[in-house]
Order: C-alpha cells, then sequence, then structure tokens
C-alpha cells in the first residue's frame, strides 16, 4: 500500500478532528465517539472500505477506522450466524484492540506513578 | 490539574482574540503532521506484517495492538501528554489517542484504589466509545440483516 496515501489521508481526518475542536468547542471525547460512529456507519454502507484500499493504515489508524472494524465484524457475523450476529459481531471485532489496551494500560498504571506523567 | 486546565483555556483564548485564524491553521498544521506520521507508521508496521506472511485483517489487529502498546508505554513515560500538548487532535484521533484515553486516567486515579480508581477510570474515555460503538454496530447489524434477507 501507498505510504504517501497512508501520510495524507491519515493527517486530513485529524485536521477535521482538530477543526472541530476549534471551532466547534466539542470536547476530545465527543470527538472520539463521534469519529467511531461515523467510520461504523461509512463502513456499513460499504464506503469506508475503499477508503481502505486507496489509503490503508491512513484509514484504519484513525478512530473511525475503530468503527469500520465493529461494522465488518457486525456483517461478517450477521452472514455467519443470522440475528445472533447482530449482537455479537461488533464486540468480537473489537475484541483484540480493546483486550490489548486494557492489559496493557492496567498493567502500565500498576508499575508507574502518577507523577511520571507530569 | 483543574488549575492548569483552566490556565491553558485562558491561555487558549488570549491566543485566539490575538490571532484567531492563523492559530487553527498551525494547530491543523501540526494535527496533519503528527497524525499523518503516526499513520504512516501504521502502514509501514503493516506492510512489514504482511510481507512475513500474516493475512490483511491479522496484520491489521496486530499493528493496532502495536501502536496500543507503545502509545500506552509513551503515556507511561509522560511522552504522549506533550505529544498531545503539540499535536492536539493529530495524537487525540489515531487508535493511539484512545490507548492514551485508556492509561493516562488509569495512571492518574491510581491512588484512589485499583478498583474504583485505576480499573473505573480507565474507562472515562473508552467506556463511551465503547458504548457508542457497540450501539452504531448493533443498529448496522440489523438493517444489514433485514436489507439482506
Amino acid at each position: 500500500m501507498n505510504l504517501f496515501w497512508a501520510f495524507v489521508i491519515g493527517g486530513l481526518i485529524c485536521v477535521v478532528g482538530q477543526l472541530l475542536i476549534d471551532l466547534t468547542k466539542l470536547t476530545p471525547a465527543r470527538i472520539l465517539v463521534s469519529f467511531v460512529v461515523i467510520g461504523c456507519i461509512l463502513g456499513g454502507l460499504g464506503w469506508y472500505d475503499r477508503l481502505v484500499e486507496f489509503a490503508g493504515a491512513g484509514a484504519t489508524v484513525p478512530l473511525p477506522g475503530f468503527g469500520n472494524v465493529l461494522a465488518r465484524g457486525v456483517r461478517r457475523a450477521v452472514d455467519e450466524r443470522g440475528l445472533i450476529g447482530v449482537v455479537t459481531g461488533g464486540f468480537t471485532a473489537m475484541a483484540g484492540g480493546v483486550t490489548v489496551a486494557i492489559v496493557f494500560g492496567y498493567l502500565s498504571a500498576l508499575v508507574s506513578s502518577p507523577k511520571a506523567k507530569e | 490539574m483543574n488549575q492548569t486546565e483552566s490556565n491553558k483555556q485562558v491561555y487558549d483564548a488570549m491566543v485566539k482574540e490575538a490571532s484567531p485564524s492563523s492559530a487553527i491553521f498551525m494547530n491543523s498544521l501540526r494535527a496533519f503532521f503528527v497524525g499523518g506520521t503516526i499513520c504512516a507508521i501504521g502502514e509501514i508496521i503493516h506492510s512489514i506484517l504482511t510481507n512475513v506472511g500474516l493475512s490483511r485483517d491479522d496484520a491489521g489487529l496486530v499493528t493496532g495492538a502495536v501502536l496500543i502498546v507503545t502509545a500506552i508505554l509513551l503515556t507511561a513515560l509522560g511522552l504522549y501528554g506533550k505529544l498531545g500538548r503539540f499535536a492536539g487532535a493529530g495524537s487525540i484521533v489515531p487508535i493511539t489517542g484512545f490507548a492514551n484515553a485508556i492509561a493516562a486516567p488509569a495512571i492518574e486515579h491510581k491512588k484512589e484504589g485499583l478498583v474504583i480508581g485505576l480499573s473505573a477510570k480507565m474507562f472515562v474515555i473508552a467506556g463511551p466509545v465503547i458504548v457508542y460503538g457497540t450501539l452504531a454496530s448493533v443498529i448496522v447489524g440489523l438493517i444489514y440483516y433485514f436489507v439482506r434477507s
């Protein structure tokens, strides 16, 4: 995949976030939530995968890519298990990333002191 | 924390008054370069992993995991916060920002206990992301289920 487009598209998605912070007073938490939901909707429509084809990690690394993973996961689960997949797909798809974040977040908090943050 | 936060807001307001459009332009430029660089690093990791023989899905997952672990280590060392003050959304929007949002409050609230402090605060921002992400995935799944049949 193309490194240049990963850089440009990934950078532009972050610029959208930055403009939302500067121009609308949306808090970072709300932006994260919105980006994941938007990514999930675009993923559900099958549009986000086209951006992934084009920009690779430029589309998968920003948080809309996380939403797209949820959408892809739920669609696959519905294909395999029907209605049950509706309630298993999203969580299954995010399991790996969230588990890594929890385990390492927990361990890092155990071994580091709040002071080290400043 | 609150003190520095309000100082920051006062400072931001002063900056905005002095040079509104150029400040916004510079913020966007910094977000672009830092966010783009994080994505480019992700792309490099991803292409190494697919060259080694991982499937695209697995390579995507491992790439995310590597970025998450790196961001958490940088958070513990206090470096991700510094990056954030420079890069704004450039460090918030990538998956590394999600990892930082889990680790930073966990470290900060550790002294309030391992359950109510560290573990609960871990999800101050990640929790809403997971909640709304899950809700969105259920809606997408339901629509897909009915459209498909």
